[in-house]
């Protein structure tokens, strides 16, 4: 501007005026599109508010809260045993994976630890519940993008894992099987091999996905390039688990604290993914499963002999104080952090769960998408509602 | 024309049979299609078993499913436009009807012999369109408005493929008469084998590849099938439709998959026909009555051939996005089929 002289500007600004005069006189009124909470791409009530302009999002915000249980406050009128009854309906695909951060949590304020086979029978069956928590994922992704086969693929050989989970603890999805000190059971006849069997399917259920649906063409235009998350949004919105890793930050509680848990005594890698869209959500997931079922593998080789149950009284006090444990759930980074007062139940407990902050991203990554690509977003993002809701 | 089977038929006989035979020709593939595709081949993909409860393998279920329907409240939302909401199911049903009035199903066994007949099918195919974009707007629902306006600008791309597609064949037919389309295939001779006439899909594959595309896309199938698109959408259109109104929805849709699939085989399988020279034919004038059973018999087994196609590709494949769906259209099929026309102009005049 500086380089014309004053008729130029004149003539500069008057063109700018008269194209906003025109832009105004040509702009539509947006639609606004309430996606839920009745809709079948939001895995149950989320609703996400969603200002349209054509097919383009020009503004969305999500709205949780419509299947809120009150857990924390349910825990407050429970005994410590009680509780793991509550939390594993919190993420119900992968109950048995929510229970252990809160036993944990109460060992560590008991000061007790789960003696060595508790530990790796929690471990496998942290990673099994996994592996049905992603399972359903990788099925699922096919039906948000209209493939219906996909899904059927991922029900029939999660049903498998489902068997494995219910023949050790004797429920499909809501095991209730931790115990602070240890375990309820041990594990019964001949699950061992079964397992082996199972685990050895999965990895052929990992391929056949892969060529299914990965390898697919359109999947690829879908998914490639679409809900770019950086590193740095990543982390400033408290992401965690898969969608953090595959924006290429390498994060992982298994491998990244010290927990009395077995997964120290497995050799696993931890996969990143560098592009943060939702291919590499995606990809980094399915390489998870095939990793859990590494992980399984290895410590059902070397499983300890001993008992399932620490020395623990009878009736459960927990002493004063306060506890922070968080694990790698499914979904992500959950924690819960448990103030108890001495009594029979916590004073107060607050549940960090993974999909609650992974949703918080939504307003951010769904503006200018279209609304295709809300649905393939929203399902690369994966979250469970009851994980949002609590 | 006015003999069946050696019986001469009043004209009112021929007239009534032709309306039975529209009604048998479009009802009889929607329904068989449903069954066997729907719900047994897409069951047996993914590995469950499908309907097994009504009638031997579930064959019953059919019947059920439309008493089912039948019997649901017809509920019209408040804000709807009545009218065009009542209207629009029928426009989509009357376009299929319309459509299989053209095509031959035996020298003798059809509804009429039009002179432009594929101009005229693919001019009544895109009808549907407006029935669709009518049942988007009338619903009064954001959900229905964007799936009409999908479906709108989808079909109109992709009608453009379909027509240039068929040209190629009209060219090489040398007619747009179904029927002389049908007898061109079964009398001309491919590399001077006459035993196998010369079904158009050998010379025109390319043109035949892009027109199963254009009719996957027509039908709104996977991986076409963004103005359903039932898991972003929910069913788009069809969202506010219940009962009766639904089922017609849903028979036009298979009835059409039944219909295209029958002008695709007249255009490239060889339709009715089998190689006149195997009987000593050589116009449609000679060809024995006996052609006029056994034609819809072929015309059947090729159209659940083509059908079997679309619905594979239905139950594998993820759905596009409508802007990818719209460059694939502009970008890729329009070109090749306007290459395709030119190879063939050039050949046809030059051999």
């Amino acid at each position: 501007m500086t380089m014309l002289n004053e008729r130029q500007q004149l003539s500069y600004i008057a063109a700018q005026a008269a194209d906003a005069r025109l832009n105004v006189e040509l702009e539509t009124d947006g639609m606004t599109l309430n996606i839920g909470p009745q809709h079948p791409a939001t895995h149950g009530t989320l609703r996400i508010i969603a200002r349209l302009d054509g097919e383009q999002v020009v503004w969305a915000e999500p709205v949780p809260g419509y299947m809120h249980r009150g857990y924390e406050k349910l825990t407050e009128v429970r005994t410590f045993p009680q509780v793991t009854t509550l939390i594993n309906r919190i993420d119900w695909l992968g109950s048995f994976a929510n229970e252990v951060p809160f036993i944990l949590a109460a060992e560590q304020l008991m000061e007790i630890e789960a003696p060595p086979r508790a530990q790796y029978i929690r471990t496998i069956l942290f990673e099994l519940s996994r592996i049905a928590n992603i399972g359903l994922f990788l099925g699922d992704l096919g039906v948000q993008m209209g493939a219906v086969t996909p899904a059927f693929f991922g029900f029939r050989d999660r049903e498998y894992v489902l068997n494995l989970i219910e023949g050790a603890t004797g429920g499909r999805f809501h095991p209730n099987f931790d115990r602070i000190g240890g375990l309820k059971d041990d594990l019964p006849k001949g699950w061992i091999n079964e397992t082996k069997q199972v685990m050895k399917r999965l990895r052929g259920f990992c391929d056949e996905i892969e060529d299914l649906l990965f390898g697919n063409e359109i999947f690829q235009s879908r998914t490639r390039g679409i809900g770019v998350i950086p590193a740095e949004v990543a982390k400033s919105y408290g992401l965690s688990g898969a969608n953090l890793r595959a924006s290429g930050v390498d994060w992982d509680l298994r491998r990244d604290q010290v927990l009395p848990m077995a997964w120290d005594k497995a050799d696993f890698k931890v996969w990143t993914h560098p592009d943060g869209d939702s291919w590499a959500r995606c990809w980094v997931r399915l390489q998870e499963t095939r990793e859990a079922t590494k992980i399984v593998d290895q410590l059902i080789d070397d499983l300890p002999a001993g008992p399932i149950m620490a020395k623990v009284p009878r009736i459960i006090k927990v002493p004063e104080g306060e506890a922070w444990v968080s694990t790698e759930n499914p979904l992500g980074e959950m924690g819960y952090y448990v103030i108890s007062k001495g009594d029979l139940g916590p004073f107060r407990v607050k549940i960090r769960s993974a999909s609650f902050n992974n949703i918080s991203i939504t307003p951010w990554v769904l503006k200018g998408v279209y609304v295709p690509d809300i649905i393939t977003i929203l399902a690369s993002l994966y979250f469970i509602l009851g994980d949002i809701d609590r | 024309m006015t003999s069946l089977l050696a019986v001469e038929v009043p004209y009112w006989g021929q007239s009534l049979l032709r309306v039975l035979g529209g009604i048998v020709a479009v009802l009889l593939p929607a329904g068989t299609i449903v069954y066997v595709f729907l719900f047994k081949m897409m069951s047996f993909m993914q590995s469950r078993l499908g309907p097994m409860e009504a009638g031997p393998y579930g064959s019953m279920q059919l019947l059920a499913e439309v008493g089912k329907w039948l019997q649901k409240e017809d509920i019209i939302p408040e804000n709807a436009d009545r009218v065009t909401f009542k209207m629009a199911p029928l426009i989509v049903l009357v376009s299929t009807f319309l459509l299989v009035v053209v095509v031959p199903f035996g020298p003798d066994a059809l509804m009429t012999d039009f002179q432009a007949g594929i101009y005229y099918a693919l001019a009544i195919g895109s009808v549907s369109v407006i029935g669709i974009l009518v049942a988007g707007w009338s619903s009064a629902n954001k959900y229905s408005l964007l799936g009409g306006l999908r479906a709108a600008g989808q079909l109109i791309a992709y009608e453009l493929p379909m027509v240039l597609a068929a040209v190629g064949v009209v060219i090489q037919a040398g007619s747009m008469n179904l029927q002389q389309i049908v007898v061109a295939q079964n009398t001309y001779e491919i590399f001077g084998l006459d035993w196998i006439g010369m079904p158009f899909v050998i010379t025109q594959c390319v043109g035949f590849v892009i027109f199963m595309i254009a009719v996957q896309a027509e039908l709104t199938q996977p991986p076409f099938d963004m103005p359903i698109a039932e898991s972003e959408l929910v069913s788009g259109y069809m969202t506010e439709y219940s009962g009766f109104r639904f089922l017609t929805f849903f028979i036009a849709e298979f009835a059409t998959a039944g219909v295209f699939a029958f002008i695709a085989s007249v255009l490239f399988l060889g339709g009715w026909g089998v190689p006149f020279s195997w009987f000593g034919w050589d116009t449609v004038d000679s060809v024995d009555n006996w052609m006029n059973v056994v034609g819809p018999i072929i015309m059947l087994t090729k159209m659940m051939l083509l059908v079997g196609i679309i619905m594979w590709v239905r139950f594998t494949y993820p759905r596009f996005r409508e802007d990818q769906l719209q460059q694939f259209a502009w970008k890729v099929l329009i070109p090749v089929s306007i290459l395709n026309i030119g190879v063939t102009a050039i050949l046809k005049v030059a051999v």
